[in-house]
């Protein structure tokens, strides 16, 4: 769950750090409104994802006039494949420096880091390739979190590496070992995967600012946050509950199944997320194109593979589906059950071809068969059979084929 | 030989009396898993499927002497699990539960690598050792003893692999999922360490995928010179950046963790790369009728 700028702010500001006054506009006149109110403001577009600025999608403007036109011109914008619906317009900040300051999962590490960072308003991932030096990194323990004497460690490393704050780095350090703290229980109470503040901006006055905030939130852990995702949603109730994402995944969310959108024709469903990988790419290998990804995970239940089929099949250009189960936590005859249930039911015309081994295997395919869907054998010549039956189809599928029939001779006993 | 596991472990079950958790400890006392005890808060004194269950761990590793945990507890409890299990001492714990919140797994790992357990998970299938053991729901009719270790991220690629070295007669000794979360207990480099040690094992197979660098870490041990053939396969080639490929751990950052580089570091390394699972099984034939002529 990724939350927009404003929405990541409100959670800042929440917690106690300092972010600039703003309002949010989801019309040209709502920002006009908040620039009368608020005066000299920079207007910015509100997407999930980075390089707003230089895809021309913050203003900062002089007059409501300005905030106006400008408000029109960014709602009328689209960001990397998200429409703009909203505009945050906050007030301009005296900014005597710009540094960063977040905190993110490092996989190598299997803990959270803490970077802090002379250069701010930059991709730190950028900084860390072109100035390393720049970069100070901590990597706090996760029951004590990161101590006083740590964090000013962290800042003298970063700050030094700049000659304008190297001179106030003692007074910048111990106005950071709060505010880093903060930040870390904040990421520790919301589950946070990314925090980050970018810039952290350093006023004339010497006050640390949350001029931009990224907040995104572990999937895992969103059952503890169900309260923070319904606002969420309900403040998107205005832009129609879209956030740009792809309505099937959105819809495939709303499901409870984990599907990626791509935009190929062949519908691929399995049981693991290594084997529908290895799905896509043996329909790619076999000269086919993936519609999507969706793993129906472990132990899945026969309305799971009906929901699964039917999510799949809601994309037209799907001309046809693999199914590949391997049975391990997943019991063939579920899996079985639910194809059959969903072909019947939903009038599946489409052809489906199965591969089916593991747990209840037999059990599985017989059901399978007594369905009239035979079974495939290997996974590599389902692939090219799902391949030979929907490349070249446009819509309409040949008689002999439907009903689920993937014209497949019987698995020889292998076992 | 094997690794982690063999006929002699005592497995204790967290977890036990769920759907999930009956289901496989029947599956695993079917191939011959000596499970000693299970563990359910509140359930203590009560006897589920002939194995005695006990409130907590430490009751059951006294009574019992238990030396493997097996957690298949829902995803709030699990990292709370594995800590009991770290804190009772118990040499090894295998945590197949999907979806544990990653700072709860920051959290269990941390007090993992203070402790002398090693652990397997979360999010995976666990492990089996051909023969004689497993711990987990890794499908056993696939498995056949033999002399291929095998470590996968993902559970139905571990399932895969197995059946057809099995099927082209090559058994196994042990098989280890590690599973796809991006904070886990062993790693690849890990298990392949445990392998160089294992007398039985004399060709490992390595099945990865997108995301994280464990198996850029793996193709540097076997830079070193990994005493073994390491045959490899990675999944996701055709995978778009920035999408969550199902396993928490699997998706391209930016232009880090792509099927591409892991494949280049392993084959730089000395490792071969398989194109398909069918290739990987080939190629271990390969290896072993190479090995076994010197």
């Amino acid at each position: 769950m990724k939350l927009l700028e404003y929405q990541a702010k409100q959670q800042f500001a929440k917690a106690g750090i300092a972010t600039p006054a703003g309002r949010l506009a989801r019309t040209a006149e709502e920002a006009e409104a908040a620039a009368r109110e608020l005066g000299r403001v920079a207007v910015k577009a509100q997407v999930p994802v980075g390089g707003r600025g230089k895809a021309g999608g913050i203003a900062v403007v002089d007059t409501p006039e300005q905030a106006r036109a400008e408000a029109a011109r960014i709602l009328a914008m689209d960001i990397k494949g998200f429409p703009v619906r909203s505009v945050w317009c906050e007030t301009g900040l005296d900014v005597a420096h710009e540094i960063y300051c977040g905190i993110t999962l490092d996989r190598d590490r299997r803990r959270m880091v803490l970077i802090l960072s002379g250069a701010g308003g930059m991709d730190i991932e950028q900084v860390a390739e072109t100035q390393p030096e720049m970069i100070a990194k901590l990597w706090p323990d996760p029951f004590r979190g990161p101590q006083a004497y740590e964090i000013r460690q962290l800042a003298f490393t970063a700050l030094r590496a700049v000659p304008a704050l190297a001179e106030r780095a003692g007074k910048l350090a111990a106005a950071l070992v709060p505010l880093v703290q903060t930040l870390h229980r904040l990421s520790d109470s919301l589950d946070a995967v990314t925090c980050e503040i970018n810039p952290l901006v350093i006023t004339a006055a010497g006050d640390l600012v949350a001029a931009d905030g990224k907040l995104e939130i572990d999937e895992n852990a969103e059952y503890r946050h169900r309260d923070l995702a319904a606002e969420l949603a309900r403040d998107s109730v205005g832009d129609d509950g879209a956030t740009g994402e792809d309505p099937y995944e959105v819809e495939a969310k709303r499901r409870g199944l984990t599907y990626v959108h791509l935009d190929g024709y062949v519908g691929c469903i399995g049981n693991g997320a290594g084997l529908v990988m290895n799905t896509l790419d043996l329909v790619k290998a076999a000269g086919g194109e993936p519609a999507n990804f969706l793993d129906i995970g472990g132990g899945a239940r026969a309305d799971v593979v009906r929901n699964a089929l039917d999510m799949v099949l809601s994309d037209p250009n799907v001309r046809g589906v693999f199914i590949n189960i391997f049975g391990g936590i997943t019991r063939g005859d579920e899996v079985a059950r639910g194809i059959i249930e969903a072909r019947d039911e939903l009038h599946i015309t489409k052809p489906l071809v199965v591969r089916m081994t593991g747990t209840r295997e037999e059990e599985g395919r017989k059901l399978l068969q007594e369905a009239g869907i035979v079974p495939g054998i290997s996974a590599v010549e389902a692939a090219r059979k799902i391949v030979e039956l929907t490349r070249g189809v446009q819509g309409g599928v040949p008689p002999a084929l439907t009903g689920g029939q993937g014209g497949f001779p019987p698995e020889k006993g292998e076992d | 030989m094997s690794i982690l596991i063999d006929r002699y472990t005592r497995v204790v079950v967290q977890g036990i009396t769920g759907r999930e958790g009956s289901f496989h400890t029947e599956q695993m006392q079917a191939y011959g898993t000596d499970v000693v005890a299970g563990v359910v808060p509140g359930r203590g004194g009560s006897t589920h499927l002939g194995v005695p269950v006990f409130d907590t761990v430490a009751d059951a590793v006294t009574a019992t002497a238990a030396d493997c945990a097996f957690i298949i507890v829902p995803p709030p409890f699990a990292a709370d699990a594995i800590m009991e299990a770290a804190a009772a001492r118990l040499p090894l714990a295998v945590c197949v539960t999907e979806g544990v919140p990653v700072h709860d797994m920051i959290r269990a790992r941390a007090v993992i690598d203070g402790s002398s357990t090693k652990l397997i998970g979360p999010n995976c299938p666990g492990l089996l050792t051909a023969g004689e053991c497993k711990v987990g729901f890794i499908p056993n009719h696939v498995a056949r003893p033999g002399s291929v270790g095998v470590v996968a991220r993902s559970g139905t690629l571990t399932y895969e692999v197995i059946q057809g070295l099995s099927q082209a007669g090559h058994g196994q000794t042990t098989a280890v999922g590690i599973g796809g979360d991006p904070v886990l207990g062993l790693t690849f480099r890990d298990v392949l360490e445990l392998f160089a040690e294992d007398k039985a094992t004399r060709a490992v197979v390595m099945v990865g995928e997108i995301g994280g660098s464990d198996e850029e870490s793996a193709a540097e041990l076997i830079g070193k010179g990994y005493p073994k053939p390491v045959v490899a396969f990675i999944s996701g080639r055709t995978a778009p950046p920035g999408k969550r490929m199902g396993h928490a751990g699997a998706i391209i950052s930016g232009n880090r963790g792509t099927a591409q580089s892991k494949i280049d570091a392993l084959t730089a390394a000395g490792a071969v790369v398989g194109d398909t699972i069918e290739d990987v099984v080939r190629l271990v034939g390969e290896r072993l009728g190479v090995h076994s002529q010197r």
